[in-house]
This record gives structure tokens, C-alpha cells and sequence, in this order.
């Protein structure tokens, strides 16, 4: 609306310096009559208001028209005019006012886009990105000094740069990607659309995604409370990306008791994650089903429980005598998270204690060539405090055996320290000890490591799911 | 062969959980209320005032609580699963929080663009909508303007009619009570509204530092003058440099009052009320921050008593 005024001034401005410089143009010293002069200042006069008024009537039928392109409302009497203020006292009626709505919005359909406001601020170029869909970078830095001799990590790297785009795809659906460019390669972390106008409850995934396995196995690796990722998934669920693979999911939530939330998901995915599950044929297919309880304890304290399963091929046979389809793993998962957010201070003050239980059952050969079935349990225990508006402080206990020998097991323990300079970059230290099965030289050995990581945002990332 | 019964099994688990949900209809609620979810308390006292007792109505958020930062917990989803009608504050407030529960619902009605949806802002007065190039630089800004648009009774007013006309649009039969409701509560309001206007001229010009930039609309209302913000730019923590040319502005300018948000800490503001001879004053921006504050009318009496409060004490 500014640029109307805007608009109308300069026009105005126009019409008054015409006004003042014609009369100069045309001007002959010689026959200067008042009477002559006073004529066409009248004229002049009469001219400009019947100008304002053209222009008070072009701008009445451009704000109806543009009224009746919303399909909305507008506050008409007060867009975002300092002047148009109203008086103290003085509200507007819904007579006097033409903010509210003289058409009620068609029902069934969609709420039309919001032209009125979006026309405000950016001008043309912002229009033009409208439709376009969020997009966010994420930078994750991370740095490395001490010894690690067992998976030694580079000194410094840009270790994954995740782009996010999402967006509405129609009034049945939204979809979301986000591609990590590593330093040697690039990989789509998850893109799939997910149904949300389904019948029964049902919330239908669709892509490829990081599975429902547990807690850690979901989250990207920027919005984890530490650098890396735990012994246990590093050993038992495919490290890093973990379960991560394209499928179909499927999610409701299920009858409880009062003030209970539950959840079961049910998953399909092709079969090939990290180094889990292996698709030898087509019909490897693997399944992970996920229940979730949920329950507030209070309005700052709630419990969150988790129970997973997943199945599927694994690699063990593939170049043996053995049929590969023979080899599978079953990976149990359960997780228990207690947080602490205090409403009042929530930007200052919570506290989260998480703990992640695995299990896996992997087929496979053993050195002497027999078919066996290696049982392997991980964990991990994480706690972390936010002390204040800028600092969290954390910790992390982890214990796994390894999913190929369940009689290595490793141990690590970590302790965590994160600076946010604002919401949207974050400055973390982690001293890691580890005491690790180092294959090569056949024994145990003590890993010292410091990390340090800084996170930065660009754009508008979405949030992740609680 | 371990595969068919892989596949058979999981064929199984789908068929066991449709049937599980076509079996469990939802909930039932009494007297087939329109119920409605919204984002904030104050919305929620503007829906009960025109839905009266034909609409049930709850906010995700506490009146006490940042509206920035709300846990998107799953206790929530619950309740925005059976919601008929959503009413979102809009302008990217809840951008970190409502998005996952709107998806996760999985509540066709309340999706983004459904009729379900209502975006309360599209039907206010927006200010601080900011022009040319808009980076974080400024902090966390709102590019489509400021969110706390409701602590302008005008603007209450004028969500009310947007809440009344998409209720009466959603139950045509009680469109009449709707707009009986509509009505009265205009009255009540513009009364109120004299009332608080009046009390407050005596204060008309005076200049105040907040917290965050919360009362835009407030001030311009109530003829106050905001000069200066605890935070140095919107969701960044107070700095001691910031702090320190705070402090200055405010003994040149005279200024006494600091309005903190009940979320907010209050070593920072205290500390400088202490450097300048000033008073901290914790308003409430949203119905249900204390326990008197039940409704939208209340909100207003009770910051407006403790900005005179805060203002008598600083002459």
C-alpha cells in the first residue's frame, strides 16, 4: 500500500511541477494579463481535483479488485499507513471498516495465497520465488586433533554441507530433501513426499529416508547433541547414515490411554543401508516397525519410549558356497528419553537423558567356514544440560560389541560442550576417549581425541520432527 | 522361501494395522462442537469469545511461554488430530515448531491451505514489515513483519471477524449466534477500549525500553515511544557492549521503564534499571501469562495497570 501512496504523491508531485512549468513554457512577458492568469489557475486548480479524485477511484477499484483475487480480506483502512492510524478511540466498525470480509470464502477450497502481504516487502523479484521452496544449507565443520589409531578422522574438514528443500506439493501432499555434499561425494540423505490428507489417520511416507530405528538412526547429524555418532551405530546400525534407504513408510496413531501417545510405524525399504542390509535380489526387501510411547509427566517434564525392529539381508554370503539369501540380519532397538524444559525459561534451562539399547543378530561364516548367527548388544547414555541461554554441557557413555564379532567390545565415553552464538550457528567441543578393538595389530588400544565442530545456517530449514 | 514369509508377514503387519484403524473411530466429543486448536492463548480467547459455547477451544502454546520456542510434543498431536479448525499467529512465529505437528497430525482439515487453516494475521494491521534486503544479520527477523500483532485491540477486533465469518462459514446454522457474539463482543471492546486509552493518555509519548521487540503494536496504540531493546537484535542474548550503549541511551533520553516479557531473564533488565534509576515491569503479552489473566480483555487491564504502575513510580 506505501507504494501507492508513493505512487499517487509522485503523481501529484508530476502534476504540480507540469502545473508550475507550463505556465512558464507558454508564458509571453509581453501579454501577461491577471485576469488571464487568475483563468488558469482555476482551470489548473480544477484540474488537479479532478485528478485526486480519478486517483482516489483508481486506487478504490485496484484495492477491490485486488480483494476479490485473495479472496481475502484486507485491512483496508489501515495499510500499513502511519497515517491511517486511527484516532484513540476510535475502532472501525464493521460498517466503516472494509477490512472485514463482504464475501465469505468459498468453502472446500483451498485458502488462497497470501498476495496481499507478500506484495508489501520484496517487490516483483520476491513474487517471482514464491512457489519456490525453502531452502536451507546447513555447513558442518569439524575438526580433530589427538589419537585415534583404530578410525582415525581427518584434522579438518567440511565434514558434510546438507541442503534442505521443502515444500508444499499440492493440498495432499509435502515433500522434503535434503542432499549432503561431503568432501568426496554427494548424497541424497532423504527426499520423499509424505501424504497428509489420507483417510484413517494414516501418515504415508514415500522416498528415501533415514528409518523409524530407534532415535539417534533418525536424526541428521547437525541436530545430534554431540560431533559424532555413537559406538553403538557405528558398530551395529551403519554408522553415520545408518538405516537409510528409499521405501515406503507407514504411520498411525494408535488407540491409548488418556494423556498416552502412541505411534506404530511400519517401513519397507529395498535393502541396502551402509553396511547392514545388502539387496542381493529384488525381493530383499527390509522392514522396520517402530512403536512409540509418549506421555507428559507435567508441562515441563515428558517420557518418551521406543521399541524398533528391522530385518533384512545382509552381505556375509555374497562369494561363498552359500546361498546369500541364507543371511540375515535382525537388528532390536529400544530407546527410553526423559526431557526437561521448564515453559518459563525454556530458552535458558533443559535437560534431556537419553538411552539407546541395540541388539543385532547377524547370519554369517565363521573362520571356519559355519554358519552362524553372531549376537552382538550396544548402548549408549547420553545426557545433556543447557545452563543457559548460550551454553549446553553434555555427556556421553557408549558401549558396543561389533555386529561381525560380538566378543570385541568397544567402549568410549565423551564429554560435550556447545556454545550458540544465536539460533542459528552453534560452536561445539568434544573430548572423546575410546578403548577399541584395533583389528590390525589384533589387541585393544586407547583412543584421546579432541573434536570441534562449527554448525551454520542458511535459509529456512525446516524443523525436525520432535 | 524365507522371503514369502519375509513378505507375507509384513503383507500381514499393514493389513493387521489398517484394519487396527479402520476399526478405532476417533474420540467422541459432546454436543458436536466445532473444535477448534490454536496456536496461541490469545487467539484461543478471541475464538471463545465469538464461538462462545458452540466451540471447544485450546492453545498449543502457554500464555507464559515464548511463542518462539514451543516443543512440538507429541501430547499435542493428539489434540490437533480431531481439530476442526487450526488458527495460526502467522508471519513465521511458529515457524520452529508448528510445521512437524501440522504434518504429523495427520489431520487433513488443518493442513496448510485447507479450509481448516485460518492464518490470523492475514486479517491484521502488520507492522515492521521490513523493505530491501533482509538477512539474519538484523537476528532472527520476521520478513513477513512483526508477529505480535494481537496486543493491538484493533487487531483483536478485527481477528474476531475473520474468526467469525470462518466459523459461521463452517457451521452456517449457528451464524446468527456467531454474529450476536461478534457484536457484543465489538461493544465490550470498544468500551474496554476507551477506557484503556484513556487511562493511559496521561503517559501518551513516554519513552520505554523492552525486551524483545514484542509490543510494536502496543506502543503505536497506547501512544507510547519504544526507544531501545534489552536484546541487540531480535533472539540474540543481551551483550555487555549492547548493554552498556543501552544504558546510555536511556539516561540520555530520560527513560525509566523496562518492559520484559515473562520468559525472558531478568538479570540483564534489572541490572540496567539499577545503572539508570529505572523500574523492570514484566508484562504479559498473551492471555493465561499470570493465572487472573483468563481472557483478551483481562490482558490488557492488567499490562495497562502495571505499565501506570511502572510509570507512577517513575516519575
Amino acid at each position: 500500500m506505501k507504494r501507492y501512496s508513493v505512487l499517487i504523491a509522485l503523481i501529484l508531485f508530476a502534476f504540480a511541477s507540469y502545473a508550475q512549468d507550463k505556465p512558464a513554457a507558454s508564458q509571453d512577458p509581453g501579454k501577461q494579463e491577471p485576469r488571464a492568469e487568475e483563468t488558469r489557475m482555476k482551470a489548473l486548480e480544477d484540474q488537479v481535483r479532478s485528478l485526486a479524485e480519478q486517483v482516489a477511484l483508481l486506487r478504490g477499484e485496484l484495492s477491490a479488485l485486488r480483494d476479490a483475487k485473495s479472496g481475502e480480506p484486507r485491512p483496508a483502512d489501515h495499510l500499513l499507513l502511519a497515517s491511517s492510524h486511527l484516532e484513540p478511540g476510535t475502532l472501525p466498525t464493521a460498517t466503516s471498516a472494509p477490512a472485514l470480509p463482504a464475501t465469505p470464502e468459498p468453502a472446500l477450497s483451498p485458502t488462497p495465497p497470501q498476495y496481499a502481504q507478500t506484495q508489501t516487502y520484496g517487490g516483483a523479484t520476491s513474487n517471482a520465488k514464491l512457489l519456490n521452496p525453502d531452502i536451507s544449507l546447513i555447513g558442518d565443520f569439524i575438526g580433530t586433533a589427538g589419537r585415534n589409531t583404530v578410525s582415525p578422522s581427518r584434522s579438518l574438514e567440511l565434514h558434510e554441507s546438507e541442503v534442505g528443500m521443502q515444500a508444499i506439493i499440492d493440498p495432499y501432499a509435502r515433500a522434503d530433501a535434503f542432499i549432503s555434499f561431503g568432501e568426496t561425494g554427494v548424497n541424497v540423505e532423504e527426499g520423499y513426499v509424505t501424504f497428509t490428507a489420507l483417510p484413517a489417520g494414516l501418515l504415508l511416507k514415500v522416498g528415501k529416508m533415514r528409518a523409524e530405528f530407534g532415535k539417534v538412526n533418525t536424526i541428521h547429524n547437525h541436530a545430534l547433541p554431540f560431533i559424532d555418532r555413537p559406538l553403538a551405530t557405528d558398530n551395529l546400525v551403519g554408522g553415520e547414515d545408518g538405516i537409510d534407504d528409499a521405501g515406503i513408510s507407514l504411520s498411525r496413531f494408535l488407540p491409548a490411554p488418556k494423556n498416552w501417545f502412541v505411534q506404530g510405524t511400519a517401513q519397507v525399504f529395498r535393502g541396502d543401508s551402509s553396511n547392514v542390509f545388502t539387496a542381493n535380489r529384488r525381493q530383499d526387501a527390509s522392514v522396520v516397525g517402530h512403536l512409540r510411547i509418549y506421555r507428559d509427566l507435567g508441562e515441563s517434564t515428558n517420557i518418551d519410549l521406543g521399541a524398533s525392529y528391522s530385518r533384512g539381508h545382509n552381505n556375509a554370503g555374497i562369494g561363498t558356497t552359500f546361498d546369500p539369501e541364507r543371511f540375515l540380519t535382525n537388528l532390536y532397538a529400544a530407546d527410553a528419553t526423559l526431557r526437561w524444559k521448564p515453559l518459563r525459561r525454556a530458552i535458558y534451562h533443559s535437560f534431556l537423558f537419553r538411552n539407546e539399547f541395540f541388539w543385532s543378530a547377524r547370519d554369517q561364516l565363521s573362520p571356519a567356514n559355519v554358519f552362524e548367527t553372531q549376537h552382538a548388544f550396544g548402548l549408549y547414555s547420553d545426557a545433556e544440560y543447557r545452563a543457559n541461554r548460550r551454553w549446553t554441557i553434555g555427556g556421553r557413555f557408549d558401549r558396543s560389541g561389533r555386529a561381525t564379532n560380538a566378543s570385541l567390545t568397544d567402549t568410549g565415553f565423551s564429554g560435550i560442550l556447545t556454545y550458540w552464538p544465536s539460533e542459528f550457528s552453534q560452536i561445539r567441543g568434544q573430548y572423546r576417549y575410546g578403548h577399541l578393538w584395533d583389528i590390525t595389530n589384533a589387541r585393544f588400544t586407547n583412543a584421546n581425541e579432541f573434536l570441534f565442530q562449527f554448525l551454520f545456517v542458511m535459509g529456512a530449514h525446516g524443523a525436525h520432527p520432535f | 522361501m524365507r522371503n514369502a514369509n519375509l513378505c507375507s508377514r509384513f503383507i500381514a503387519l499393514i493389513a493387521a494395522l489398517t484394519l487396527l484403524c479402520a476399526t478405532c473411530p476417533p474420540p467422541a466429543h459432546g454436543e458436536n462442537k466445532l473444535r477448534i486448536m490454536t496456536a496461541t492463548t490469545d487467539l484461543a480467547a478471541l475464538a471463545q469469545e465469538i464461538g462462545g459455547d458452540k466451540v471447544e477451544v485450546e492453545s498449543v502454546a502457554r500464555g507464559y511461554q515464548d511463542p518462539h520456542f514451543v516443543e512440538a510434543k507429541p501430547s499435542f498431536l493428539l489434540k490437533l488430530q480431531h481439530a476442526d479448525l487450526l488458527i495460526v499467529v502467522g508471519l513465521e512465529l511458529e515457524i520452529g515448531w508448528l510445521p512437524p505437528l501440522i504434518t504429523q497430525s495427520t489431520n487433513p482439515k488443518i493442513q496448510v491451505g485447507a479450509p481448516g487453516y485460518f492464518d490470523a494475521s492475514r486479517y491484521a494491521r502488520i507492522l515492521e514489515i521490513p523493505t530491501g534486503v533482509v538477512t539474519r544479520a538484523e537476528g532472527d527477523v520476521h520478513p513477513l513483519g512483526n508477529p505480535h500483532y494481537w496486543l493491538d485491540p484493533e487487531n483483536g477486533l478485527r481477528i474476531a471477524k475473520g474468526i467469525q465469518n470462518k466459523i459461521s462459514e463452517m457451521r452456517p446454522n449457528d451464524a446468527a449466534y456467531f454474529a450476536q457474539r461478534y457484536d457484543n463482543f465489538e461493544q465490550r471492546i470498544k468500551q474496554a477500549d476507551e477506557k484503556w486509552l484513556a487511562e493511559m493518555k496521561p503517559y501518551a509519548g513516554r519513552k520505554i525500553v523492552t525486551y524483545h521487540r514484542s509490543w510494536p503494536n502496543f506502543a503505536e496504540h497506547f501512544h507510547l515511544d519504544v526507544v531501545g531493546y534489552v536484546e541487540p537484535r531480535p533472539g540474540i542474548p543481551p551483550s555487555p557492549q549492547h548493554t552498556v550503549e543501552l544504558i546510555g541511551l536511556m539516561k540520555r533520553d530520560g527513560v525509566k521503564v523496562i518492559a520484559v516479557e515473562p520468559y525472558f531473564d531478568l538479570k540483564t533488565p534489572n541490572a540496567v534499571a539499577r545503572d539508570t534509576g529505572g523500574k523492570v515491569v514484566v508484562l504479559m503479552p498473551s492471555v493465561g501469562g499470570e493465572k487472573e489473566i483468563t481472557d483478551y480483555f483481562k490482558l490488557f487491564d492488567y499490562d495497562i495497570a502495571k505499565l501506570k504502575q511502572a510509570f507512577d513510580e517513575t516519575k
